[in-house]
């Protein structure tokens, strides 16, 4: 018999990189809102991500539904444990989705301020909250014997996680940059985004080096798994090449590369935080017997079946969208005629 | 107030009440879009295209809030009703899986083509992604109805001791238990699926219809648009009468779904608290102590004449369940009576109305018109009072207990007279919110989405005022041509075009 929480293990796993991957670089954007000086460039960016955002976002729709269905005990202790940074991110997902929506419709500047601000402010804080929880799982929460959290508000704001928040907004603002770049039509704009690609790749590198320390330190378990998947190392190996690969592809002139290359970064990170969690859906860190593996925390077998027959109907329908969508907005922002 | 339990609710009412003014208006206009798509398709005529563009802008407005406060409610499940996730998860988390799978991809993904393909794609694609679009809208729905009514009236599954490293789960002695699935189409076809995703669709193409109507008839007094307007109220017209006629069929269904698989539902409904011959309350309202209701005319029989199809049959009554079991009576009684007398007025005023177009003197009755701009917020109203009535009266289970029955239906009371339910299936609102959050956390929620709520419905507002004062525009050039090259003023009103909702317009140029 297959296993099937590792399957379901692996399609989160999926569902959370698709995420990351593409409505990473349109959080980015939003990271990077305020480079951008005049209405026009403002505009500009907004067309960027204006046909795709809303679909990005889907993937992130989906990787909760299906932890709940998969894996019902990890949702409930994740989603009740950290009620209040994940409300700050619903406020926050949801005034970015209006401000993105409303901006354009008058005028005023103090209107479109709000909502400028508003894009920025809220794009900052949801990345920075999905650093600071995936910070979180990586150090484990303290659990009771039922899986219900143990600590307070505060204590989910311990350094590591801190630090796990800015790397994602560095890593999401570098991978915003580099979209950018690419759909930004051949002016100053794209003189200032190229700056800013090497910005915010340097900051990206600083605190990935950082973290990568932290994490060698404080969290053994992080690398303890290795011994289990030697080929672990070479998640490690492309991780490393690809991120230095951005800088050698803009260099080059290569944009296309250098935004591949950054989402393979993304890919492999997310892998990396996948073999440390292993078995865990979530980390008891009073007690390890406590603990959700992926085995306690998982659904019957039955409705695993189902949900990968679901799965295996539904997934191939979601990449032909994908696919469609990203073909037919394609290419370059069209600063002139039509946006 | 400190009761995390009824706060938790109260977080769940209003954002799903607020959510739900957003997915009924969209599914029903969703169709009415298909609609005018197709008709272009087939006659290339423009009246279609301008028309087709002008509520492509009024839903996408709507429906970039549908999804923005959609989010908050799959995530509130897990925050506020954590035990109540672990209970359900294995049968009630795959539905919400499915529902993002099978719709939201194909709604986000196709609504960008709608919104910015109009220049870019094939007059052929962009029907098609509207087409998808609208489908996506009501798979939405049959998965979310699916779940929930499974809460309603569970069925397909067994009430197991969870394991872990495959022995039974003990937490202090006591098996740690849940619902997991044992038969999936028997949840998907649970006995209320069917009669409640029917009712809700239509709620909503009622919704849709009389959205249209409302603007129509605001054209048509200000004397703007006549042609569209025209074309617009006849059609949305045809549609609003015959739903809202077929609502109360599907209303009939329910009813007698409710009376069967969850009595004291009903009965709550109805304020009917001696077990005998129910009578009809008209209006009214329900005084506990008393247990009877006041200022209610009723028609004699009418209650079981509706459940039993005989003026004399006995109806289960409140006196049949423990007090702990009644839903709040009240909430229910109202929410049941007005959306009942609202959707009994969308009948008399489409047939109405109707009847003068045939005549040929509908557009001439401006107070008729008034109405009709004004209506508009009944099927809103109409919409959260039918969810109201199903949440509220499925209290004070979360997941409600099926009855225990004969085999012909009917209900096997205890010694005491009581009707009685599979306690073990069902699971109280009271004993699923998270153990640990608390009442302050709830209330800076409620704070936050309250303020964040009025905010985005004064917006929603002021953009649809804005769109509907400046009206559809004619499009008088080919169609799908390119349509660049025009002049500074052209470019000018394009510019604004950069959000998901802002429809591309054709050139006003054309008008001139």
């Amino acid at each position: 018999m297959p296993d099937l929480c590792l399957l379901w293990f692996l399609l989160l796993g999926v569902l959370l990189t698709g995420y990351a991957v593409l409505d990473g670089f349109d959080l980015g954007v939003g990271i990077l809102h305020p480079i951008a000086r005049r209405d026009e460039e403002r505009r500009t960016f907004l067309n960027a991500i204006g046909p795709i955002w809303d679909g990005n976002e889907v993937w992130l729709v989906t990787f909760g539904g299906a932890l709940f269905a998969a894996f019902p005990m990890a949702y409930a202790t994740v989603f009740s444990g950290f009620y209040v940074p994940f409300t700050l991110l619903l406020f926050a997902l949801i005034f970015r989705a209006v401000s993105i929506e409303f901006r354009s419709k008058m005028e005023s500047r103090p209107w479109r301020h709000m909502w400028d601000y508003g894009f920025f402010l809220s794009s900052l804080l949801a990345s920075f909250l999905f650093g600071v929880a995936a910070g979180n799982a990586l150090m484990g929460i303290p659990l009771d014997e039922r899986g219900v959290y143990l600590g307070g508000v505060l204590d989910l704001l311990h350094p590591y996680p801190l630090l796990a928040g800015l790397t994602v907004v560095a890593m999401f603002a570098m991978h915003g940059a580099i979209y950018l770049y690419l759909k930004t039509p051949e002016g100053e704009l794209l003189t200032r985004l190229r700056n800013w690609m090497w910005h915010t790749w340097g900051l990206f590198l600083v605190l990935y080096l950082l973290g990568t320390m932290y994490t060698l330190v404080a969290i053994p378990r992080a690398t303890a798994n290795f011994a289990h998947f030697p080929w672990a190392v070479v998640v490690v190996v492309i991780s490393v090449l690809a991120i230095a690969n951005i800088p050698r592809s803009i260099y080059a002139g290569r944009p296309g590369w250098a935004f591949a290359s950054s989402s393979v970064a993304m890919i492999t990170l997310i892998a990396l935080f996948a073999i440390a969690l292993w078995p865990n859906m979530v980390t008891a860190s009073n007690n390890p017997e406590n603990s959700l593996t992926i085995y306690r925390a998982a659904s019957s077998p039955k409705t695993l079946t189902i949900m990968a027959i679901i799965a295996a109907i539904g997934m191939p329908f979601v990449l032909v969208y994908n696919a469609v969508i990203y073909w037919t907005f394609r290419g370059k922002v069209e600063t002139g005629g039509g946006y | 107030m400190d009761d995390v339990a009824l706060l938790s609710r109260i977080q769940f009412a209003l954002t799903i009440m607020f959510h739900y003014l957003f997915p009924p208006l969209t599914i029903g206009m969703g169709v009415v879009m298909v609609y005018l798509e197709a008709m272009y398709l087939k006659r290339r005529e423009p009246i279609y295209e301008s028309a087709a563009r002008f509520w492509t802008g009024l839903f996408a407005v709507s429906f970039a809030i549908g999804v923005a406060t959609g989010i908050v409610m799959e995530f509130e499940f897990g925050t506020n009703w954590a035990p109540y996730s672990r209970f359900v998860g294995d049968v009630f988390g795959s539905a919400l899986a499915a529902e993002g799978i099978f719709a939201f991809f194909l709604e986000s993904g196709f609504l960008a083509v709608l919104v910015f393909g109009w220049d870019k794609v094939s007059a052929g694609f962009h029907f098609f992604a509207t087409l998808m679009v609208s489908l996506g809208s009501m798979f939405s729905a049959v998965w979310i109805i699916v779940a929930n009514s499974w809460q309603q009236t569970p069925q397909g599954h067994h009430i197991v001791s969870m394991m872990r490293d495959g022995k039974p789960w003990l937490v202090n002695g006591e098996p740690m238990m849940r619902a997991e699935v044992m038969d999936f189409w028997q949840v998907l076809l649970n006995p209320s699926t069917v009669n409640r995703l029917t009712h809700t669709l239509i709620g909503a193409y009622i919704l849709g219809a009389f959205f249209i109507m409302s603007i129509s008839a605001f054209y048509l007094l200000k004397g703007r648009h006549r042609d569209f307007a025209m074309r617009s109220f006849t059609g949305a017209l045809i549609f609003a009468t015959i739903f809202s006629l077929v609502q109360i069929v599907s209303g009939d269904f329910n009813g007698r779904m409710v009376a069967r698989h969850q009595p004291a539902k009903l009965a709550a409904f109805e304020g009917h608290f001696e077990t005998g011959r129910g009578d009809l309350s008209l209006f009214g309202y329900v005084d506990e102590e008393q247990r009877r209701l006041r200022f209610s005319p009723a028609i004699p029989g009418g209650l079981s004449f509706l459940v039993h199809r005989d003026f004399n049959a006995p109806v289960i009554g409140l006196d049949r369940f423990r007090r702990e079991d009644w839903p709040p009576l009240n909430p229910s009684y109202a929410s049941f009576h007005i959306m009942v007398g609202l959707g009994m007025f969308f009948a008399a005023i489409t047939v109405y109305a109707s009847v003068l177009r045939l005549r040929g003197t509908l557009f001439d009755k401006r107070w008729l018109m008034w109405i009709f701009v004004v209506s508009v917020i009944g099927p809103f109203v109409a919409n959260e009072l039918g969810w109201m009535a199903a949440e509220v009266g499925r209290q004070p289970w979360i997941v409600h207990p099926r009855v225990i029955t004969d085999a012909t239906g009917g209900f096997i009371l205890d010694p005491a007279g009581m009707v009685q339910y599979r306690l073990e299936e069902g699971l109280r609102t009271a004993s699923a919110v998270s153990e640990n959050i608390t009442a302050g956390q709830v209330k800076g929620a409620i704070a936050g989405y309250s303020l964040i709520y009025v905010l985005l419905f004064w917006v929603w507002l002021f953009v649809l005022n804005h769109k509907i004062q400046a009206g559809p525009v004619p499009v008088a050039m080919p169609p799908h041509t390119t349509a660049r090259g025009f002049d500074a003023t052209a470019a000018a009103r394009i510019l604004h075009e950069d959000s998901m909702s802002e429809a591309k317009e054709p050139n006003r140029e054309e008008e001139s």
